[in-house]
């Protein structure tokens, strides 16, 4: 099955022991970012390079990958994605959050809890949590090395002055371990909870900015917020028109131009399931 | 009782020039020092070395904290410096954008110290930002405008309640009022002198207008070449001038 | 000598004038002056005899070059000629009045603060020190309508009247007083004759130069004069 053209995974294995280590000081040094040489991938920045070099250095035969794009497995970027795996590693692939070993991400978090053993891999454009606010990098190595995030709040304040309650609605950033401020890429803040304590492994991936890092199994992860203003995760007040549910992370969509809307379950297995279950249930 | 600061013989040369040749210098609590000079006499160097921005060749700036005890500024670790810098200094840079944050509103900028300092409480923050804004003259109902917004006397007074709002006990000025139109500069020195008096702050601050090191300081302090020519009561040193630099300062600005 | 509240003895001055080529000309030599607590000495002598560079060598505001001035500070007495910044400072504010002939004025600040300003800095809470400078202030009829605005603005005699009160407000044991009623009417004149006696008798000491003889006459309990190097010589 697998191209015998490619190595397993497509990487060289020096690559991928490379890509290893930075990942084994990535979770021994949880939210903190760790530089690698990231590689050309064949296809373009921005498209998740970062978070297939992970995958690919961490992919073993007997695993069962996953990958959704904005909770989706049936968008481009998804069906690409695996598809490129099962032809350069001949593995296994799911749609099924519950069967995946690895699941490869982009803005999203699968509703259905994680467990031990599985591995979310994240896409990340950028990083570095502080890069609005503070555009010399050095400055900002600098500034986590002190543990000084004060930018962070202070930009946390101006998001609450200018908007009101809310703030910002995308990767809302986190204090990982009581230590580090890490940007949770770019997921909903409905999905920062799900980071905290959680019992699978956690690995960002930046292809272009070149960085590696982590949350390891149970460890804590606090979303930064006010005392007084304290973070609440946001969803639309609707219920899913495909499965009714209550609880989960909607997308809006637009249905004709004439306003109409609808509101569906970002997370396309978990919506299928959910209609699954209802059906069983009639 | 001891100084707040000490320089102790500091020296810091660049390629040929001696911007600092062995200077001492000490700071009382409550005290303001003007530092006078020409440019290049090494006035702005001393500043900056004796509030811990820039690192002399030799010689060393005590600074005797809130407990009494001593810390060698530029032998601290990094972490300690900035929070020093933050909790117990101010330091009011002559151009607003080197001590403003200029995408940020100005009561998140007063507010970032506060935030260093721990403080999450988005309403206490905007009560204190919007009380120094009052203190400082501005109107507290634009505490959410960018300070690109703000003239250049008011950029200076968002800087100083920046600096002042978490109570620092030393502040360093670099040429606070330069670039200000002449009636700006007067109001901004006088708010200065208010604060300072009321706060019983320690200040040490740089300017070549010999008027505003008059109107703030109690002691002036006289630099020429890298090294202290004069020092000595504000109206001693302006009423009866010994080193011939000082004569020639005065004089200079009396026929101006 | 412990009833001493002045003690000024071989105090020399002299001015070098280093951007007119280093000109050197002495204006006090071996000048010497005692002044008991509770008693007022004028100084005499022909303008130009150093009279003022006198009151400001005592005053801090000139630097003498030899000699001593001594003054009862803090319980014991103290040489202002070796007094550094600080100590001068602590001196001023606690030990040494200081009328000077004009009042340098601060922009801003409302007369009723510059008054009260020598209380606040001995730690006095500002609504007292503000009480006691309006009293003040309108003893030397000052009208009240000016006591919130800064003295820039007022007359020669409205802003001496302030500068006055200033140097009364707080009782300072040691007094000096440089023309302190030349710009006056006969009334303010007056209340600051008054003013003069009723620190006098608290035991205040007080090195005047007043060119009104009359006033000279009604407060000075001495003549003390000040003679011109060349007559001196």
């Amino acid at each position: 099955m697998t191209d015998p053209g490619y190595n397993f995974a497509y990487l060289d294995e020096a690559t991928k022991r490379m890509i290893r280590r930075a990942l084994l000081k990535a979770i021994a040094i949880p939210g903190h970012q760790i530089p690698f040489g990231a590689r050309e991938m064949p296809l373009p920045y921005g498209w998740g390079t970062g978070g297939i070099q992970v995958t690919a250095s961490i992919l073993g035969p007997d695993d069962t990958l996953k990958v959704i794009d904005q909770g989706a497995d049936d968008t481009t970027n998804a069906v690409s994605i695996r598809r490129f795996f099962h032809r350069v590693a001949g593995v296994q692939v799911t749609t099924r959050t519950a069967e995946a070993t690895i699941i490869q991400t982009r803005h999203r978090i699968p509703e259905r809890p994680l467990t031990e053993g599985q591995v979310m891999v994240f896409q990340v454009p950028m990083p570095e949590p502080l890069f609005k606010l503070e555009p010399r990098l050095a400055e900002t190595r600098r500034l986590h090395a002190l543990g000084d995030y004060s930018l962070a709040q202070v930009k946390l304040y101006e998001d609450i002055a200018r908007q009101g309650e809310g703030g910002s609605a995308y990767s809302h950033p986190v204090m990982v371990n009581h230590r580090y401020l890490m940007s949770p890429s770019p997921i909903p803040g409905f999905d920062n909870p799900k980071l905290h304590m959680s019992p699978a492994l956690m690995l960002f991936g930046a292809g272009r900015e070149k960085k590696i890092y982590a949350v390891p199994p149970y460890t804590s992860v606090v979303s930064l917020d006010f005392d007084d203003h304290p973070f609440r995760p946001v969803r639309a007040p609707h219920a899913c028109a495909a499965c009714g549910s209550t609880t989960s992370y909607l997308d809006e969509i637009v249905t004709d131009d004439r306003g109409g809307r609808m509101f569906v379950c970002s997370d396309t297995d978990h919506c299928a399931e959910n209609q699954m279950a209802r059906k069983a249930a009639e | 009782m001891s100084p707040i600061l000490e320089g102790q013989n500091l020296a810091l040369r660049f390629v040929a020039v001696r911007a600092l040749d062995d200077v001492s210098l000490a700071l009382w609590p409550g005290e303001v020092v003007a530092i006078v000079g020409e440019s290049g006499s090494g006035k702005s160097t001393l500043l900056r070395v004796l509030a811990g921005l820039a690192a002399p060749q030799a010689g060393r700036v005590l600074y005797h904290d809130a407990d009494g005890a001593a810390q060698d500024v530029h032998a601290l670790r990094e972490a300690e410096r900035r929070t020093l810098m933050r909790r117990d200094w101010g330091f009011v840079h002559q151009n607003a954008r080197d001590g403003l944050r200029m995408g940020v509103s100005a009561g998140g900028n007063i507010g970032e110290r506060l935030m260093a300092a721990g403080g999450r409480h988005y309403g206490n923050i905007r009560t204190a930002a919007a009380e120094w804004m009052a203190r400082v003259e501005m109107d507290p109902a634009r505490m959410d405008e960018a300070p690109r917004n703000f003239s250049g006397g008011m950029q200076q007074r968002l800087q100083i309640a920046r600096c002042l709002v978490t109570r620092p006990r030393l502040v360093f000025m670099d040429e606070p009022t330069g670039g200000l139109d002449v009636s700006v500069q007067a109001r901004l020195l006088d708010l200065i002198r208010s604060l300072v008096a009321e706060l019983g702050l320690a200040v040490l601050f740089v300017t070549h207008d010999i008027a505003a090191a008059r109107l703030l300081a109690h002691r002036i302090v006289v630099m020429r070449h890298g090294r202290i020519v004069e020092e000595g009561l504000a109206d001693r040193v302006l009423d009866d001038p010994q080193h011939p630099y000082t004569q020639l300062l005065v004089a200079s600005v009396l026929a101006a | 000598m412990s009833d001493m509240a002045l003690d000024v003895g071989a105090l020399s001055k002299r001015f070098t004038l280093h951007l007119r080529g280093g000109v050197s000309f002495p204006v006090l030599e071996d000048a010497a002056l005692v002044l008991r607590p509770g008693e007022c000495v004028a100084l005499t002598g022909p303008s130009g005899a150093g009279k003022s560079t006198l009151m400001r060598c005592i005053a801090g505001n000139y630097g003498a070059d030899s000699g001593h001035i001594r003054l009862r500070h803090r319980g014991a007495m103290v040489d202002l000629v070796t007094a550094d910044a600080r100590l001068m400072r602590e001196i001023r504010a606690e030990s040494l009045g200081h009328v000077s002939q004009f009042l340098r004025v601060i922009p801003r600040v409302p007369a009723l603060e510059v008054v009260a300003e020598p209380l606040r800095l001995r730690g006095v809470p500002r609504a007292e020190a503000e009480a006691q400078a309006a009293a003040l202030l309108a003893r030397l009829n000052l009208p009240e309508r000016l006591h919130g605005l800064p003295p820039a603005t007022f007359s020669g005699g409205e802003q001496q009247r302030v500068n006055i009160a200033r140097g009364f407000v707080a009782h300072y044991p040691l007094m000096l007083l440089d023309e302190p009623t030349a710009s006056l009417d006969p009334a303010n004149r007056e209340v600051v004759i008054a003013l003069i006696a009723e620190a006098k008798a608290r035991g205040a000491a007080i090195l005047g130069i007043f060119h009104d003889s009359e006033v000279r006459a009604r407060v000075a309990d001495r003549l003390h004069e000040v003679r011109p190097l060349e007559d001196a010589a």
